[in-house]
């Protein structure tokens, strides 16, 4: 019953779309970045509503979509921020599967809420894996699609998928069921991130502190996978001089000399230089990808212990949405 | 055995950084190398990030809580074998100013040396990769004569080539990847850093001693015509 390997045309590149999985881990020994999706849990939702293992590659859709042509049928799911996605020119729904038939044209709109859209479809993007991931790194060239953003003209295979395919393949379904993902990622404005403090946190002046708390700066222009700059009051730098470079992370606060701070993304450098107020907690990540340019944010500081056990709450009701799914999806094939 | 009483502090949820120092110590930047090697087996440990005077793990805080993994390291600390860090030693060749070395003028005005001392210093040296940062495969070298010490440029380039070697204050590098940054650049290697679809992909690791071997610019042109191959 199965077709032909389902495959995507790209007829519009949109604004930054990349091909990203999990990144890749292990080699920051040698300089090389993690990389992989910015928000992990959309992410992460969105394979699994496909019935995909969570570190398939997808596409991470950057505030203006793509228009992509279903050359065969397939079963996607987009999760993360809402850019406003539509089937053949109909709206459609986000955090539930969808099957989109043989010829169909995916497209997107205007970004209503967050900053990235995640789209995963049945099997995962088929590509060959560089240094262990799939993930496109745009400043080194390598990984993804010859390292590189999405263009006209690409095409994208994607691998098996033991999912059932509907009675008639040749309309759109969408089945009655979804993930609530507001519980998860709330999206609406201001975004609040907890940060868990470094040394130079409880160096900065109270007016600084004052400052980072209250919303009193904005997502910059220039803000990337690489790096969220904040616009807001400067800060004054810490008092202790120059810094020897050291390790960093997703989501690390850093301050720069001109004391706008910028939170570090997930193309970041491995090693840096310059003052680290604190890092944002990993639960908090995904709400810190779908900030863009304009948003206001501010900070809430926690502790690593406090940090760590909301993780694992993440993580355990992640495994429990899996399980879920697992029992859902046959039911679907007799759709 | 190690400095006393390094700092553990948590860098986020899922890191944390052992800070030995804050000044560059060749001793420290050893020590820290050194532990990494030591902690290499400890599951649930994704990244080791080893640098001057720090050593960042990154850990999966499903296996380890910050306070358990702490612990762990602690018992480590002691139990440390600095001298079999060395790694590899390489021969690296450049091409030492014109268009390839484009500061070298301005580091032999500033450094008092005529451009043909800088090149004799530099290349007279035996370099040690204390760590890899910055972009893959980037070696933060030390061993510079101090006489070279030269500041970062005031306004950093918006585009320095792929093989480009520079001078920070006390420190040398070589680019492997073209890209932004604020060395002074006063040759380059025809050599291939970083290449992904190579299997190691860096040419260096932490540990690596290298020394630079004067070429010319016919030798260069020679040369990357073979490392394309």
């Amino acid at each position: 019953m199965r077709g032909d390997p389902p495959v995507i045309r790209v007829e519009k590149a949109g604004l930054f779309s990349t091909v990203q999985d999990s990144g890749r881990p292990g080699w920051q020994y040698w300089g090389i970045t993690v990389g992989g999706v910015m928000d992990s849990y959309s992410a992460a939702v969105a394979n699994l509503l496909v019935g995909n293992t969570r570190d398939a590659a997808m596409l991470e859709i950057t505030l203006q979509g793509p228009r992509l042509h279903f050359e065969s049928g397939t079963w996607l799911a987009i999760t993360g921020g809402d850019l406003s996605p539509e089937l053949d020119g109909k709206p459609l729904p986000g955090w539930r599967p969808i099957w989109a038939p043989a010829g169909s044209r995916l497209s997107f709109g205007r970004p209503r809420l967050g900053c990235r859209a995640y789209l995963a479809v049945a099997g995962g993007i088929s590509l060959p894996r560089v240094l262990g991931s799939r993930s496109t790194h745009t400043r080194a060239g390598f990984g993804g699609l010859e390292g590189r953003p999405l263009q006209e003209g690409d095409r994208l295979a994607f691998g098996a998928s033991a999912l059932p395919i509907p009675r008639d393949p040749h309309r759109p379904l969408v089945p009655n069921w979804y993930v609530n993902a507001n519980a998860a990622l709330p999206l609406e404005a201001p975004a609040r991130l907890r940060l868990i403090p470094a040394p130079d946190w409880t160096n900065l002046p109270r007016a600084g502190q004052r400052s980072l708390n209250s919303e009193a700066y904005r997502i910059g222009s220039l803000s990337d996978r690489m790096g969220l700059r904040l616009e807001g009051p400067p800060l004054p730098l810490p008092t202790s001089g120059e810094r020897l470079s050291a390790g960093v992370t997703y989501g690390t606060l850093q301050l720069p000399p001109g004391g706008q701070p910028i939170i570090l993304g997930v193309d970041r450098q491995t090693t840096g230089g310059y003052p680290v107020l604190g890092t944002v907690a990993s639960v908090d990540q995904a709400r810190l990808a779908q900030l863009k340019p304009g948003d206001p944010v501010s900070f809430e500081a926690i502790s690593v212990e406090r940090a760590q056990a909301l993780y694992r709450a993440r993580s355990h009701g992640l495994r429990r949405l899996q399980a879920s799914l697992s029992l859902r999806w046959p039911r679907v094939g007799l759709i | 055995m190690g400095p006393t009483a390094p700092k553990f502090l948590p860098l986020g949820d899922s890191a944390l950084q052992i800070v030995f120092g804050d000044r560059l110590d060749p001793a420290v930047s050893r020590y820290a190398l050194a532990l990494s090697q030591r902690v290499k087996n400890l599951s649930g440990l994704t990244d080791r990030v080893p640098a001057y005077a720090s050593l960042t793990l990154h850990y999966d805080p499903q296996i380890w809580t910050h306070a358990e993994l702490v612990e762990s390291l602690k018992a480590l600390l002691g139990d440390v074998d600095c001298e079999t860090d060395d790694g590899e030693t390489l021969t690296v060749p450049i091409c030492y100013g014109g268009e390839y070395g484009p500061d070298l003028d301005e580091v032999a005005q500033h450094t008092g040396l005529s451009p043909d001392e800088v090149v004799t210093r530099h290349s007279g040296g035996l370099y040690r990769v204390h760590f890899i940062g910055f972009m893959p495969g980037f070696p933060y070298l030390g061993g510079l004569d101090p006489a070279l010490s030269t500041p970062r440029r005031a306004e950093p380039r918006t585009l320095v080539p792929a093989g480009s070697v520079g001078i920070a204050g006390d420190q040398t590098g070589i680019y492997p990847l073209a890209s932004p940054g604020g060395w002074r650049i006063i040759g380059r290697t025809p050599l291939r850093l970083f290449d992904p679809g190579r299997d190691p992909p860096c040419l260096l690791s932490p540990g690596d001693r290298i020394r630079f071997v004067p070429t010319g610019p016919e030798e260069f042109a020679r040369e990357c015509a073979e490392t394309r191959q």
